[in-house]
């Protein structure tokens, strides 16, 4: 795409790209465990439980109000 | 530049972002969810006093609404697990670290995909274009449609609605971030900078604006205190921002120092080859 438009002045050479091959692992390990982490501190406990009682919802209460996701 | 050199940047601007997050949210935050609560508990035994002509909002905070939510706010007794002191502190230390470790990483990755994608726009630059539409996309266009609420505020009744609304909202938001960010760049090649920039803000603004209108709308506020709610919103914002941009600068500055020393040696070599 860019790598056409910009003849490379000596001293700034054009950027690396990451291969999407290369990132894909990372992405799809660190995507679930992010989002199943988000989703303890978001909505665990409240409108859907996967774990009983509400402890961690009382723990992360107030961060779950003041980062804006919906409590109670 | 490898994706665990950014992933590695991107946990370490994610805990700066989520200690910043927590000072931030205690100082700004706190007194009003402390407000919200008092209001809460009073609200709640004062259904049956006297209200008093259409200005005293403040003892009716919660009626209208049946609070059947089933936790506690440590105050009340019954099924408390957790103290008011441990919330507003540990617990939300916890909450702003986890989410800021999780968003600096998803953050970084996805800036580790785009650098050297995103027209000339360098490592650092296009790393802080990232976490600006990230900040736009996840948190501050689904706030305006569905602000945070204090605690008080929305009935235990409707929490699954909402939880489902609000992630919605959150999906389609970048989902259609992504596309138009897409779309930008495609049409960079043929518009220019300026008319790729234009097309694409202008198409994640028609989507969201059509979106906004499609999703349903929840206000549950009641007689809850107008300068309260305001206060609170004002702050949770704030606690957004704060997130996000310390990410976005913590994060950016490791990526421009990466690359720069990268480049560095890069030239380095080059001029002893050339010798
Ligand atoms: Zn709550």
């Amino acid at each position: 795409m860019s790598q056409v438009s910009a003849v490379p002045v000596a001293g700034a050479p054009s950027v690396p790209t990451i291969p999407f091959g290369q990132l894909a692992p990372w992405a799809l390990f660190f995507g679930l465990l992010g989002t199943l982490v988000l989703f303890f501190v978001s909505t665990d406990q409240g409108a859907v439980s996967l774990l009983a009682g509400t402890a961690i919802h009382e723990w992360v209460h107030d961060g779950r109000h003041l980062l804006g996701y919906p409590c109670h | 530049m490898t994706a665990r050199a950014f992933l590695i940047r991107g946990l370490i601007a994610g805990l700066v972002a989520g200690i910043a997050t927590f000072f931030v949210a205690y100082s700004v935050g706190e007194p009003h969810v402390e407000t919200a609560i008092a209001l809460e508990e009073s609200g709640t035994a004062a259904e049956e006093a006297p209200t008093d002509a259409s200005h005293d909002h403040g003892d009716e905070a919660a009626g209208g609404h049946s609070h059947t939510h089933s936790h506690s706010h440590g105050d009340e007794g019954e099924d408390t697990e957790v103290s008011r002191d441990s919330q507003r502190t540990w617990g939300l230390l916890t909450g702003s670290l986890a989410v800021g470790l999780v968003l600096g990483g998803i953050v970084a990755l996805v800036a580790a995909g785009t650098i050297g994608r995103m027209g000339r726009l360098q490592p650092g630059q296009s790393t802080a274009l990232i976490t600006l539409l990230g900040f736009v996309a996840f948190a501050l266009v689904p706030f305006l449609k569905y602000p945070a609420n204090p605690p008080a505020v929305g009935s235990g009744d409707t929490i699954g609605d909402r939880t489902a609304l609000y992630f919605g909202f959150v999906v389609v938001s970048v989902l259609t971030a992504v596309a138009a960010t897409y779309v930008a760049l495609r049409l960079r090649n043929r518009l220019g900078t300026y008319g790729g920039v234009v097309a694409g803000a202008a198409g994640y603004l028609a989507v969201m604006v059509v979106a906004g209108q499609l999703f349903a709308t929840v206000n549950e506020v009641g007689d809850f205190p107008a300068d309260t709610l305001w206060f609170f919103r004002r702050a949770s914002l704030f606690t957004l921002a704060t997130m996000w941009g310390v990410i976005g600068v913590v994060l950016t500055g490791l990526v421009g120092r990466l690359y720069a020393a990268q480049t560095e040696r890069a030239q380095r070599r080059a001029l002893a080859a050339s010798l």
